[in-house]
């Protein structure tokens, strides 16, 4: 039974039990609504939750395990590589184990779909006697491709995989229908009038909210471990020092590879602060004129329009970077000036980041520039402060700590972004002070070192797990630094 | 007894000081600033807009040449029975020759020549697509075999960007694809009225295709990947991200863990979106053993990212829901659990629907993660319109836009600003939807 059916079935069951839970619960109080602890569908719920939780615990369970016993139980047909010492060795042995497995898998679904199309015949099931040759001739007819020639080692182990797949599938169709029918006849026996249905249910209604409020701490655990633990690999393979320090990044997939990072660190900031000098004047200034000058209706048609650049995916200003920044850039003021005529530059990429974070400085100050209390400004007023001087003077000094931390949180999405990058900056690594020179940023490597073929083993992929990893500890350190500041110097008006 | 001096004034009440316009002058300037400021920003994304629709627009028409297509027996069916998979041994090279003849003929049945353009160079301005799409239909509807029909081809993308003002003369002279003497065959063909530029519904259905055609590539697959991962993570972060606000909001006692959540959502919010796309890589296709470009595994990465932006909307809906609601409910006996769920939510509902929305909408959009886990990937094969489709390979809408860009044909930049049209049309629908809520069901306490 497919699993969406046993899905299907398992819901089925459940809405029974509810049915005959709340009709039973109804019965044993004759009728009567009023004698029951709880409301007729608190049974009901009950009934339902009793079937349906511990059948999905166990088709969830089973569809985690039943491919780890089965690879461990084909693993041991197949010929034992010799015991290894070094690491390197052990490394490569199990590389080898994964692919034979992988062999065994391939085949073992392509003698499915072969025989269950009716192009040949069932093999034996230890796979003796049957004619490699003409095995693999029928696979390929049915459009089964096979790396290389089949053995009878790998035969036999794709027909015990098969088998085990076949009796894996059986038992966990039983045992999860066995789990739901237990929960339903328990349920069943449990509904009677006295029964406390509600308090059941809502506790158990409790445990899934907060298992849903975990799930950010999950994701937070995942990411951590995932990037550490290649990043602690790729130090294996890679002197910390020569990464951190190093000042060449040439990533070579033949081996003798350099990963210095300073490069990339030196790109990114220099987009950073290009994109800053872009977005905060620009930014800061609209959330001025629209918290202090703009009239209503002005403010209200504006303030929208300038948040539409936040709703535009940042595949599009990477387009913009690429087909129209770039190109006039380097006609109108690059070629010129004589500074390169290159239209993937740092200049590009510096300005369309600021452009797509105008509104993020923008929205940010305009709600710290309101929250600043009105008796400020008419203090100033009364002392006989023109409007700018005020803001200026009384106003921005104010709301200060907050457009910092404004600012810091920009700086943190700037360095994080990647699209545009991708599009606009170009991918030479190199240090250079001019900003019409192509240069690479670490989102940039990222995305160069794991799009495509990606192999767990080598240094080249894991190098992007330690790029990751120093993103991360870069952005969070900016957004804690900008939580921190705002925190520590919000003035208290109330 | 003091003598009090009355100072003369030096200065006019009615004309203001030096001092005093100075300030004043400041004081415009200052303003100056801030309308300079915003009116950058909007001419900025007004210019931005305007340049992807002008490239993007002529994506959605296709020139074609419409001529009759002789579909003679001996070269489509050379056994003469009509069965399928006798007819299927011709391949895609055979249709071509038909497709060929039958144009070069159609030229000299009107009189159409360029002096100087061999056959070869005429037949070449037809798409390579259309001998593959000539076999489909045939394949499809053996009968056709024999009859002449009428068909509408494309024709490549050199003489398709002619008329759309990427190629001209002089630059078909210093291109190795195109050669003056062809564009001057089909400024013969626009003239005979056999040329056209109908609404090409191939783009928005039609696969992906090679950097030779980019005449025949399509968004199918990418609009398919990107409503499939749509759904999935409706789905999941809805329910999820609803279920963890109540908690948060409504039941979490003020303790370490609940703060440690409360920090953890805070801080994922702000974690750029390529980290998602590395954990993804790491966590479900490495270590869990999901197949890559598939649209599930993007979605639990988009999932993921967007489930703190939705519990924040969801967390600031339910705490606008007024505690007088709560106490009465609880005066008149309903638990705790009862509510929540019969009477916060409700309320909250509006809320909490505007900011999924705008969550999803920003899902949508995003392509960083979705390069790690393999969906840059060239895909031709559609992924099956079932539940199982959802682990078949598949692009995304805004990736289609940013492998597109990547490669060297300029007509391809074409193709990429109008995938950026479809991609804002399904955020123009999804952002009315949310506003159209927010106005419909908004509730002043």
């Amino acid at each position: 039974m497919s699993t969406v059916l046993l899905l299907g079935v398992v819901l089925v069951l459940a809405a029974m039990a509810f049915v005959l839970c709340r009709g039973r619960a109804l019965a044993s109080a004759g009728g009567d609504m009023r004698r029951l602890h709880s409301l007729p569908e608190a049974y009901g719920w009950h009934g339902a939750l009793m079937v349906a939780l511990p059948a999905l615990a166990v088709l969830v369970l089973w569809l985690i395990l039943q491919p780890v016993v089965i690879a461990r139980s084909v693993g041991a047909i197949l010929p034992v590589t010799t015991t290894t010492q070094t690491a390197d060795e052990a490394q490569s042995a199990q590389n080898a184990e994964e692919l034979a497995l992988m062999d065994v898998r391939r085949l073992a679904a392509g003698i499915d779909s072969a025989v269950s199309s009716g192009q040949m015949a069932e093999v034996a099931p230890d796979g003796a006697g049957a004619d490699m040759a003409a095995l693999q001739e029928a696979l390929a007819a049915s459009g089964v491709a096979l790396g290389g020639a089949i053995t009878p080692e790998t035969l036999a182990a794709a027909q015990k995989y098969r088998s085990l797949s076949a009796i894996g599938l059986t038992a966990r169709t039983v045992f999860t229908l066995i789990a739901a029918l237990a929960g339903l006849a328990a349920a069943i026996m449990l509904t009677q009038k006295d029964f406390r249905a509600r308090n059941r249910v809502e506790a158990v209604i409790k445990m899934l909210l907060i298992a849903a409020s975990s799930v950010a701490i999950l994701t937070t655990v995942g990411i951590i471990y995932s990037m550490l633990s290649e990043t602690l690999n790729f130090f294996r393979l890679y002197p910390v020092s020569d990464f951190f320090f190093g000042l060449t990044w040439s990533p070579n997939f033949r081996g003798n590879s350099e990963f210095g990072l300073i490069p990339l660190v030196w790109g990114t900031l220099y987009i950073t602060l290009i994109s800053m000098l872009v977005a905060v004047p620009l930014g800061l200034f609209s959330a001025i004129y629209l918290a202090e000058y703009a009239s209503p209706r002005t403010r209200n048609v504006i303030k929208p329009l300038i948040e539409v650049i936040a709703g535009i995916p940042t595949v599009v200003f990477g387009l913009f970077a690429l087909v129209t920044v770039g190109p006039f850039l380097r006609d109108w003021v690059a070629q010129p000036l004589g500074l390169g005529d290159s239209g993937s530059s740092v200049m590009t990429a510096g300005i369309v980041i600021g452009i797509l974070n105008i509104p993020f400085v923008s929205s940010l100050s305009d709600d710290i520039i309101n929250a600043v209390p009105q008796s400020l400004r008419d203090g100033s007023y009364g002392l006989g402060a023109t409007k700018s001087e005020t803001i200026r003077q009384v106003v921005l000094p104010a709301a200060l700590p907050g457009i910092v931390g404004a600012i810091l949180m920009a700086g943190s999405r700037a360095i994080g972004e990647t699209m545009i990058v991708s599009m606009g900056a170009g991918a030479a690594a190199k240090l250079d002070l001019n900003p019409f020179e192509a240069m690479t940023t670490m989102t940039v490597k990222i995305v160069g070192q794991l799009t495509g073929d990606t192999d767990f083993a080598s240094p080249e992929t894991l190098v992007a797990f330690a790029l990751g990893m120093t993103l991360f500890v870069i952005t969070l350190g900016l957004n804690v630094l900008a939580l921190y500041v705002v925190r520590k110097y919000r003035e208290q008006y109330e | 007894m003091t003598d009090t001096a009355t100072p003369t004034p030096t200065e006019s009440l009615l004309r203001p000081s030096r001092l005093m316009s100075r300030r004043n002058a400041a004081e415009r300037r200052f303003r100056l600033y801030g309308i300079t400021a915003i009116a950058i920003s909007l001419l900025v994304l007004a210019i931005m807009l305007f340049t992807i629709l002008r490239d993007g627009v002529s994506a959605f028409r296709q020139t074609s040449v419409t001529f009759p297509v002789v579909l003679t027996a001996e070269a489509l069916d050379p056994s003469g029975s009509l069965d399928a998979a006798a007819m299927a041994k011709v391949t895609t090279i055979g249709y071509g020759k038909v497709i060929d003849s039958s144009f070069l003929a159609f030229l000299q049945a009107e009189g159409l020549a360029v002096d100087g353009l061999s056959d070869k160079d005429a037949r070449a301005i037809l798409s390579k697509e259309a001998a593959g799409q000539l076999r489909a239909q045939v394949l499809a509807e053996p009968a056709l075999v024999g009859q002449t029909i009428t068909m509408t081809i494309w024709t490549n993308a050199r003489i398709d960007g002619y008329f759309k003002g990427r190629v001209t003369m002089e630059s078909a002279e210093r291109d190795g694809n195109v050669s003056p003497e062809q564009l001057q065959l089909a400024d013969l063909l626009a003239e005979n009225g056999a040329l056209s530029r109908p609404f090409n519904w191939q783009f928005l259905t039609g696969p992906d295709a090679s950097d030779q055609r980019p005449e025949a590539a399509g968004l199918g697959i990418s609009i398919i990947g990107s409503i499939f991962m749509m759904i999935i993570v409706a789905l999941l972060c809805v329910p999820i991200g609803v279920a963890a606000s109540i908690y948060l909001e409504e039941f979490a006692p003020k303790n370490r863990w609940t703060d440690l959540i409360e920090v953890n959502i805070s801080n994922l919010a702000a974690v750029p979106s390529i980290v998602y796309g590395i954990l993804g890589l790491a966590v479900f296709i490495n270590f869990a053993g999901f197949p890559q470009s598939s649209s599930l595994v993007g979605a639990l990465v988009l999932t993921l990212m967007t489930l703190p932006t939705i519990i924040i909307a969801t967390r600031s809906a339910i705490r606008a829901v007024p505690p007088s609601i709560r106490d009465a409910a609880l005066g008149i006996g309903a638990s705790k659990m009862q509510t929540v769920f019969h009477h916060v939510l409700p309320l909250a509902m509006p809320g909490i629907l505007t900011g999924a929305i705008l969550g999803l909408a920003t899902a949508l959009g995003e392509t960083a993660p979705l390069l790690l886990i393999g969906m840059v990937a060239f895909v031709d094969n559609y992924p099956s319109l079932s539940a199982a489709g959802a682990l078949d390979p598949a692009t995304a809408l805004p990736v289609q836009v940013y492998g597109w860009a990547q490669r060297s044909d300029p007509a391809f930049i074409e193709r990429s600003s109008g995938a950026i049209i479809v991609l804002l049309i399904f955020l123009v629908i999804m952002n009315a939807a949310a506003i159209l809520l927010r106005r419909r069901f908004e509730r002043r306490w």
